[in-house]
């Protein structure tokens, strides 16, 4: 099982999460990122992936359990 | 020098000229290959490593190590005159040279501005905007236009107007004197100009205290004094910002984006056949251009290991965002602008803490411009060759001081 983590403290904002998966990821009123799933299905897992890599602030990382 | 330096100390006069409009300096291939990190001499005295590599950079742009601070002693200091840098010091810092938790309590307050959804909102205001400037073209008997002055500078200027709550009536002042800020005229318009948009501004901002409304002012004041430190000269410095790190960069972007894609009819004609591919052209021109190289520079605050090489506290790094953007590693065949490539891991609004602010802002704004554009003046073409146009070749931040277009 795959499972999402974001570290609100480290996110800058940038919105990139949201433009890549927004099945998964979300901005808060206050621009700082919120996680809409932890689980994501397989394929918004690969999409979750793709966002990882571009947050620019390394907040969200993945952990396969 | 002892550390494992690949390649040697090379000569680099910064800015360097784009020879090609098209592509980065060659100075910049050499040095890539040489290695992703190589230790170059400036033009302007000292040394300073240089970061070629796509990889190299985002790792030096996310190391809490690096300092974004210019009034630094030892900051690679390039882009900036003396005279900029005096007027630097005597400024209370912005957020784009902050570090650590001094810069995070700068830009927090301000990224709910920005985020996705709330740039949705202003989407339609946008394409009005738009659609209004273009109706003045079509309007206009004459030809050819010159689409820096009618397009590619008003709208993300309006644009910024709209973000900051400036009343309609003063959109023309406005308007005229953002654009007189970044035209080819004497220093004392410019200064003048500057002037009186400060004035404008500051006075603006203490309307806003006493008169709010939904606008950007409005909310951080409203939050500032909730909080109960209401910080008058910040709000006036946060709208310099903006503007200044807003309205240059996109209306470059615009022009060269069009300049591109009317020369690359096959890429124009995906995107005219199906809007749907404009949000991944938009990334690829970004990348292809990369109009704010060199602006991600940074000094080392300890000894950091990095790409083969040893920096040592007190050096500068100067991360070149259009080098890594055409690094090979990461961009196959780096100089086909491809829109289909998926290209959305370019740097070209830097990367870490600072990455741009307004990054979505400008997305939205290049894409509603190409698709509006193309589809409401379908025959549009360049009114001169492309390899004539006056490209900025010396300028901090690329682009074009005129483009010539007719249909
Ligand atoms: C195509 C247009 C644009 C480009 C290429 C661009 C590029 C950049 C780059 C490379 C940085 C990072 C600087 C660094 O790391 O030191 C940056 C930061 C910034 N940009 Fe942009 N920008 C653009 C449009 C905008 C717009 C439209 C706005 C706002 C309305 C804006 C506001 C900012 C701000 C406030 C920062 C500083 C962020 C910080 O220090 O945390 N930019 N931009
Ligand atoms: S991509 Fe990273 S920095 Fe940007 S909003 Fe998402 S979590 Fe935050």
């Amino acid at each position: 099982m795959t499972r999402i983590k974001a570290d609100s403290a480290l996110c800058v904002g940038s919105g990139q999460c949201v433009l890549t998966e927004p099945a998964v990821f979300d901005q808060g009123d206050d621009g700082i990122v919120v996680l809409l799933t932890d689980h994501p299905d397989d394929q918004s897992a690969a999409q979750a992936r793709h966002a990882i890599t571009l947050c620019p602030s390394r907040a969200l990382s993945i952990l396969e359990e | 020098m002892t550390n494992s330096v690949a390649g040697e100390l090379t000569d680099l006069e910064l800015p360097v000229e784009r020879g090609c409009p098209f592509a980065p300096p060659a100075a910049y291939e050499r040095l890539r290959e040489q290695a992703p990190i190589n230790k170059i001499r400036l033009a302007s005295g000292g040394e300073a490593w240089w970061v070629s590599g796509h990889e190299e950079g985002r790792a030096v742009l996310v190391d809490p190590r690096f300092s974004s601070d210019k009034r630094k002693d030892g900051f690679p200091l390039f882009t900036l005159d003396a005279a900029t840098l005096q007027q630097l010091r005597s400024q209370p810092p912005l957020m784009l040279g902050m570090d650590g938790a001094e810069h995070s309590a700068a830009r927090r307050p301000v990224i709910g501005e920005f985020t996705v959804k709330r740039l949705a909102a202003l989407r339609p205001r946008i394409q009005d905007i738009v659609d209004h400037f273009i109706d003045d073209m079509l309007a206009a008997d004459q030809r050819p236009v010159d689409l820096v002055q009618a397009l590619s500078l008003p709208v993300p200027s309006l644009v910024i107007c709209e973000l900051l709550g400036v009343p309609y009536t003063d959109h023309d002042f406005f308007q005229s004197r953002t654009t007189m800020m970044v035209r080819r005229t004497s220093l004392q318009d410019r200064q003048q100009a500057f002037a009186e948009l400060r004035a404008y501004i500051d006075d603006l901002v203490t309307r806003k205290e006493s008169e709010p409304g939904d606008d950007l002012f409005s909310r951080q004041i409203a939050r500032q004094r909730q909080e109960g430190t209401l910080d008058h000269a910040g709000l006036v410095s946060l709208a310099f910002l903006l503007l200044t790190a807003g309205h240059e960069t996109t209306a470059n972007m615009i022009s060269l984006g069009v300049v591109a894609l009317l020369t690359h009819p096959d890429q124009l004609a995906l995107i005219t056949a199906d809007p749907g591919r404009t949000p991944m052209a938009v990334e690829e021109l970004l990348r292809y251009f990369t109009i704010a190289d060199g602006v991600t520079s940074r000094l080392a605050t300890e000894d950091v290991q990095i790409g083969g090489v040893n920096i040592k506290a007190g050096q500068g790094v100067i991360v070149s965002t259009l080098s890594a953007n055409w690094d090979p590693a990461a961009f196959n065949d780096p100089a086909e602008l491809d829109i289909e490539r998926g290209a959305r891991h370019h740097i070209a609004f830097g990367f870490g803490p600072h990455q741009c602010l307004g990054q979505n802002l400008a997305r939205m704004e290049l894409q509603i411009v190409f698709d509006t554009l193309f589809r409401r003046i379908p025959t549009l073409r360049l009114a001169a060759p492309a390899a004539d146009l006056p490209f900025k070749n010396d300028a901090v931040i690329y682009g074009l001081h005129e483009l010539p277009v007719t249909w």
